[in-house]
């Protein structure tokens, strides 16, 4: 049986089928059923792959390594847990008036296109494909922000919308510029936009080409990832949204987009040998990492602020991989991992506390601890964990980052340093207050469903205190394969 | 001797593109955009048909039937009727500073040149101009959706960026496999409907087609304590 095909179809089988769907709890409940499908397909599928460094299947048109599997995974499963987490939550949503029932179709509908459209783009062997994929996530996801219909959310969509489409389409140049390049060498057909094909032929792709494509792609997918400058939409449309769109897109489709950089930089180092792509991703790593710290601070929504740590730790694992080192590589690769964890585990909770105090503003925000103690303790063990604590996950990448960077550059600790402590006090400027600040009375009691929280934040744990033998085995090999550029 | 003639006539289209490019960047009356846009899809069909011809190849007379259809046909009907509902036909959008806009427009048009230039290895002189073109066109489309107010011209912008790309993957790379392009036609149909959606939300909501109306609603949101 064939896992490649059973993990893509399930989703856009899915989302056909939730569009056609009336009823939103059974709806909510069939959304569990196909994700978590996907989620055992997925995990089939790394299985089969564990054996093998890599797999070519359909006339290699699908290739997994090393480096896409565990991402393939990791979406799947964050997928699942974030519909475990969205039945309660929407269906208080939709008890509220915010949502009608309408609009919960197209919510689970477009969810699982999203999963598909991200699923696909991880797969694909075809730059090509990977773009069309990446345009059809984000599309889904406009759909996605603006469905409360309220003004600021219409107005997030659209901005969303016009930048990532402006991104978007630069990285579309990039592609055809490496297109113009690679078919003289392959021939025009399909085999110039194959990854396996370029990472064999690399050296003998034009140098001063892919130099030029590389600054397009890096805007391009850098928009998407979140990078400043271009990071501008990322704030609104994770705040306006709907917040199980807020996880998947901090979880999910930022480490896509980085994903689609980090490949193309891997082709781009093969075919100019010089250290360029690596700077421009430090640079702007180094640049977002700075700004996102200090706004972060500014900030008066619970989601927005959470939204401003989303850049800071994309533009730590850009930075990370624009050194290049193995050992960097290695930490980025972890921290993509615990990032995406902890992060919708974040989202999740701050979800629950929105609804239960009927607001995002943290100034409303307070005593989370007192009246619903396990979103007061997952708040609390979130942010220590994003912020970096030991013993989660986070630490130990941030460690490992912060050792290669004394290794290569050791006069970029210091600024790296500083952007971590600046993140880290915002961080618990706000959740100190909303945790422990004094009773609100206005507490309302929703339905909460910690489990996925949990579920989450352990396996960050885990991460932190020992990594299991076949992903630290698969980190390596992705590392590998990362900084000796693919081939 | 025929290669060469067709060689000619892709060179002349890309200039005409090139022209459109700045034709688009210059209007300022709603219909006169959507009018430039439409030949400017119609000009990238022939441009992939003349291609298809002259390269034999097939896969590209289907781009072309395609691009006539969604670019030249579908897409400008679909934002005409979008402007007919909404009622701003006649509505007339004020350029800032027109002057300095095109002469930005002419530095950007002599920068792609510049960064074009220097790829001298493998490719000919017309597959280097036609590149130097698009890329222009791109930027030229891009510096049309930041001068723009208006939601619909801003989404004409857009669209101009994609027709572009397309001319680049034409004109320099004699077309995308198939699949690719197939992909990527889809996508900006979507990204169409999703834009014919999206302005009769925000004409409701907001009363207006102005981007800065709806920015104020973003902004006001962190005033408001």
């Amino acid at each position: 049986m064939n896992f490649f095909i059973a993990t893509l179809l399930t989703p856009l089988l899915g989302g056909i089928l939730l569009g056609l769907l009336r009823n939103p709890k059974r709806a909510a409940k069939l959304n569990i059923l196909i994700s978590a499908t996907t989620f055992t397909f997925s995990i089939l599928l790394a299985l089969q792959v564990l054996g093998q460094e890599s797999l070519t299947t359909l006339n290699g048109w699908f290739y997994l390594d090393a480096y896409n599997v565990f991402l393939v995974a990791l979406t799947a499963f964050v997928g699942m847990t974030t519909t475990i987490f969205s039945k309660p939550y929407m269906q208080h949503e939709l008890e509220i008036g915010r949502v009608n029932e309408r609009r919960m179709r197209l919510y689970h509908s477009m969810y699982q296109l999203f999963q598909f459209g991200m699923l696909l783009g991880f797969t694909t062997n075809n730059i090509g494909v990977l773009w069309v994929s990446l345009e059809l996530a984000t599309l889904a996801t406009v759909l996605l922000v603006s469905l409360y219909r309220t003004p600021a959310s219409i107005a997030a969509a659209w901005k969303y919308f016009i930048l990532c489409g402006m991104g978007i389409a630069l990285a579309l140049f990039g592609t055809v510029l490496v297109f113009f390049t690679s078919s003289v060498v392959l021939g025009h057909s399909n085999d110039a936009l194959m990854w396996t094909q370029l990472f064999a032929h690399a050296s003998e792709l034009d140098p001063t080409v892919m130099s030029i494509a590389f600054c397009f792609l890096m805007v391009g997918y850098g928009t998407k990832v979140g990078l400043v400058p271009m990071h501008a939409w990322l704030p609104d449309a994770h705040g306006e949204g709907p917040t199980p769109v807020s996880a998947v897109l901090s979880g999910l489709l930022l480490n896509l987009a980085l994903y689609a950089l980090v490949r193309c930089k891997m082709l781009v180092d093969g075919s100019t040998n010089t250290d360029m792509a690596g700077h421009i991703m430090m640079g702007f790593g180094m640049v977002s990492l700075l700004v996102a710290a200090m706004s972060l601070h500014k900030q008066s929504d619970i989601k927005r602020m959470f939204s401003f740590s989303s850049i800071e730790h994309m533009a730590l694992i850009t930075f990370a991989f624009g050194i290049g080192t193995p050992l960097a590589a290695f930490a980025a690769l972890l921290h993509m991992t615990v990032h995406s964890l902890i992060k919708s585990g974040i989202f999740f909770t701050v979800g629950h506390a929105a609804q239960v105090m009927g607001t995002q503003k943290m100034a409303e925000i307070r005593g989370l601890i007192y009246h619903h103690p396990g979103i007061g303790w997952g708040l609390l063990i979130g942010t220590a964990a994003i912020a970096g604590f030991p013993p989660f996950g986070v630490f130990m990448s941030e460690f490992l980052l912060f050792t290669a960077t004394l290794e290569s550059y050791p006069w970029l600790a210091a600024p790296l340093l500083l952007g971590l402590l600046i993140a880290m006090g915002g961080l618990f400027r706000f959740v100190q207050p909303m945790v422990y600040g004094e009773t609100a009375e206005y507490a309302k009691s929703v339905h909460v469903n910690m489990t996925p929280v949990y579920i989450h934040f352990g396996l960050a744990l885990l991460l932190g205190l020992s990594i299991p033998g076949f992903l630290s085995t698969w980190y390596h090999q992705a590392a590998t394969l990362i900084v000796g550029g693919g081939a | 001797m025929s290669i060469a003639f067709s060689q000619q006539v892709i060179n002349g289209l890309a200039a005409l593109t090139l022209l459109i490019s700045f034709a688009l960047l210059a209007q300022h009356r709603m219909l006169s955009v959507l009018h430039w846009f439409a030949a400017q899809g119609i000009l990238l069909a022939i441009t992939a048909a003349v291609v298809a011809y002259s390269t034999g190849e097939h896969e590209l007379y289907i781009s072309a039937i395609m691009t006539f259809l969604l670019k030249g046909l579908l897409l400008p009907w679909m934002l005409w009727r979008a402007i007919r509902k909404l009622h701003v036909h006649r509505e007339v959008e004020p350029l800032m500073n027109n002057g300095m806009t095109v002469v930005i427009a002419v530095g950007v048009t002599l920068f792609s040149f510049h960064i074009i230039a220097p790829i001298e290895v493998l490719s000919d002189l017309m597959t280097r101009n036609s590149m130097a073109i698009a890329m222009a066109c791109v930027l030229l489309s891009m510096l049309m959706m930041i001068t723009r107010k208006k939601a619909i011209t801003q989404v004409i912008g857009f669209l101009a960026v994609e027709n572009s790309l397309f001319f680049a993957a034409i004109g320099a790379t004699n077309g995308m496999p198939l699949v690719v392009e197939i992909g990527i036609a889809f996508d900006v149909l979507i990204a169409a409907l999703i834009f014919g959606l999206f302005f009769f939300h925000i004409n409701n909501t907001f009363d207006s087609m102005e981007i800065d109306t709806m920015n104020a609603s973003l902004i006001h949101k962190d005033d408001d304590e």
